[in-house]
């Protein structure tokens, strides 16, 4: 029996995937040796079916993903945009509609994109948009909910978001512009100044509501855990005139939160406010 | 002392099995599901044949997807047609999406559960799309392996469907039939007989696409797929047809079609549309031109096996 170093390599050796898929998204690369037409025709045309199909599909991934980066750049700079993303960074899960989280990225590098400094976070809006839509199920907050506690405790409540809530602050108009190339209306100036974004799913419905100065600093805090006190503190910090009520109405209209979470000196409750 | 403690739990139970009413597609023409056509479909009473989806499309953890598809199955059996387990790559199986594909079952008990002899990921990269393999003893142990494992993990047999390539493999060393008849044989798999897949491989290969559906283990079909293609030319500028699901289902699919049901009796047939979806109206007459094929041989049961 010879030992396993001198055995010959098989041909059918488990590497087929490995050499067929080496040149799929390297479009210069020649064809794979295994590969044939019948009677042992050429397959050079053969073989780019598949990487038409490979490249030509997740480029259309990514356009359905980010719909508004794709208006506002035209069809032709956002497929050579997706081109060159797609061979740098395919996708790594069979869900497609997980792909494109490393897209917001690699448009702050592209060199093309470099007059558009914006573009980025609107793609992140966009994510953050399908995120939500595939998001978990679950109730929203009912604003009797928060009445029903007495205001001593107030403060020490905590919130427990909703699976789809997402906050996106951005140093530019990306809200405005997200929303003005999300469908097909009419476009126009934009004035310039940075912009908070709230992203949440009402019933069925992925809404994206412009945020109140203050607003980003007050829901962040809640979304990491922080109770209500907290939360205020830090939405007034970023703006002292910062609108508490009108940002909780706001915030529980969004459905932004499932939960809350009483802590009194006696007891805590759990108010699910499915039943409330 | 046990005893009396346990039966609090058993309602819950209960209401999770009566989830979804048990629909038979038996002698049933179907379309795949398009979240598009909802509206269309809800619109018209009475039932519209059975739905196939994609279960990737409906492995995000919930949102508006699982509400339509819960709609549909309310009225319909459905078809869950898994496009990207890899099952014929050389690598294991994603433990992950085995799992995910094993709650959507559970969830929406369809009809049919289905894969692909192709596979679609190498090491960690997808590659979203249905890609070829030899066919060698090798690789023949690889798919028994993996359609082994994913019917454990879901607790059920699945049909696996024979694909359509474009190109072909110096190092293999059997057919396309003997390789899916042995995995048949070896894992009791079923399977799903594509034949517009058979006409475009036999157009690209040069082979009789009769002379394969004769080879075909067809007494192991528990479904049929229809689909429309499109035409390029290979590197001799000689007919390479491509399996576009773009389109109507050409006439000489129709015309294999007919010979395989009069040959096994009326086995549940999909059409697939994937692509320049038309209207509803437009993809359930194609659906319904197949029910008129396998209504007329709607008493040819002589071959007939239900599997499931």
């Amino acid at each position: 029996m010879p030992s396993a170093d001198i055995l010959p390599m098989r041909r059918s050796a488990p590497d087929f995937a490995g050499q067929f898929s080496a040149a799929l998204l390297t479009p210069d690369a020649p064809a794979p040796d295994l590969v044939t037409g019948p009677r042992g025709k050429r397959a050079e045309k053969r073989y780019n079916v598949y990487r038409n199909n490979v490249t030509v599909s997740l480029i259309a991934a990514l356009s359905s993903i980010f719909p508004a980066v794709e208006r506002i750049t035209g069809a032709d700079f956002f497929r050579a945009m997706a081109r060159f993303h797609v061979r740098e960074t395919p996708p790594s899960s069979p869900l497609l509609f997980e792909y494109g989280r490393d897209f917001p990225d690699f448009i702050d590098r592209y060199e093309y994109a470099q007059d558009m400094p914006w573009l980025s976070d609107v793609a992140r809006i966009e994510r953050a948009w399908l995120d939500a839509y595939h998001a978990a199920d679950a109730p929203a907050l009912k604003p009797e909910a928060l009445a029903a506690i007495p205001p001593e405790d107030l403060g020490a409540v905590t919130f427990q978001p909703h699976p789809s809530t997402r906050l996106i602050a951005s140093a530019y108009p990306a809200v405005t512009i997200f929303a003005m190339n999300r469908g097909d209306g009419p476009v126009g100036r934009v004035e310039n100044r940075p912009e908070e974004g709230l992203i949440t799913r009402i019933d069925d419905e992925v809404t994206v509501r412009h945020l109140p100065p203050g607003g980003a600093a007050f829901l962040g805090a809640l979304l990491s855990g922080e109770c209500l006190a907290a939360a205020v503190a830090a939405g007034l910090e970023a703006e002292p005139a910062f609108d508490l009520s009108g940002m909780i109405g706001e915030m529980i209209a969004a459905h932004a939160f499932s939960t809350i979470r009483a802590f009194s000196h006696v007891e805590m409750e759990i108010f699910n406010v499915e039943h409330a | 002392m046990a005893n009396v403690s346990m039966t609090n739990n058993l309602p819950m139970e209960t209401e999770s099995i009566l989830r979804f009413p048990t629909f038979s597609l038996a002698g049933q023409a179907g379309t795949s599901f398009k979240p598009e056509h909802l509206a269309a479909i809800s619109a018209v009473s009475g039932p519209q044949g059975f739905f196939e989806v994609h279960a990737e499309n409906y492995m995000g953890a919930g949102g508006p997807p699982h509400r339509a598809l819960e709609r549909v199955r309310r009225d319909h059996p459905i078809s869950l047609h898994g496009v990207c387990m890899s099952l014929g790559g050389p690598q294991p199986l994603d433990k992950d999406h085995l799992k995910r594909f094993k709650t959507l079952v559970d969830h929406y008990e369809p009809a049919l559960v289905s894969e692909h002899l192709a596979w679609s990921t190498h090491v960690d990269t997808y590659l979203n799309d249905l890609l070829p393999l030899p066919y060698t003893a090798t690789t023949l142990a690889h798919v028994c392996d993996h359609v082994d494992q994913m019917q454990n993990a879901i607790g059920r047999p699945i049909l696996l469907e024979n694909p359509s390539t474009y190109v072909l493999f110096a190092e293999s060393s059997m057919s396309e039939t003997d390789f899916i008849r042995e995995i048949s044989r070896r894992t009791g798999c079923g399977l799903l007989l594509d034949i517009n897949n058979v006409f475009v491989s036999a157009t690209n290969h040069g082979f009789s696409a009769l002379e394969y559906l004769r080879d075909f283990p067809l007494s192991g079909v528990g479904e049929i797929h229809l689909a429309g293609h499109a035409e390029q030319e290979d590197d001799e500028g000689e007919l390479l047809l491509i399996d576009s699901h773009d389109g109507p289902v050409a006439d000489a699919v129709w015309q294999l079609y007919e010979i395989v049901v009069a040959r096994c009796g009326p086995i549940p047939t999909l059409i697939e549309w994937d692509s320049k979806i038309p209207d509803w109206p437009v993809l359930r007459a194609e659906a319904l031109a197949a029910q008129a094929i396998l209504d007329r041989h709607a008493s040819d049961r002589e071959t007939f096996h239900a599997l499931g």
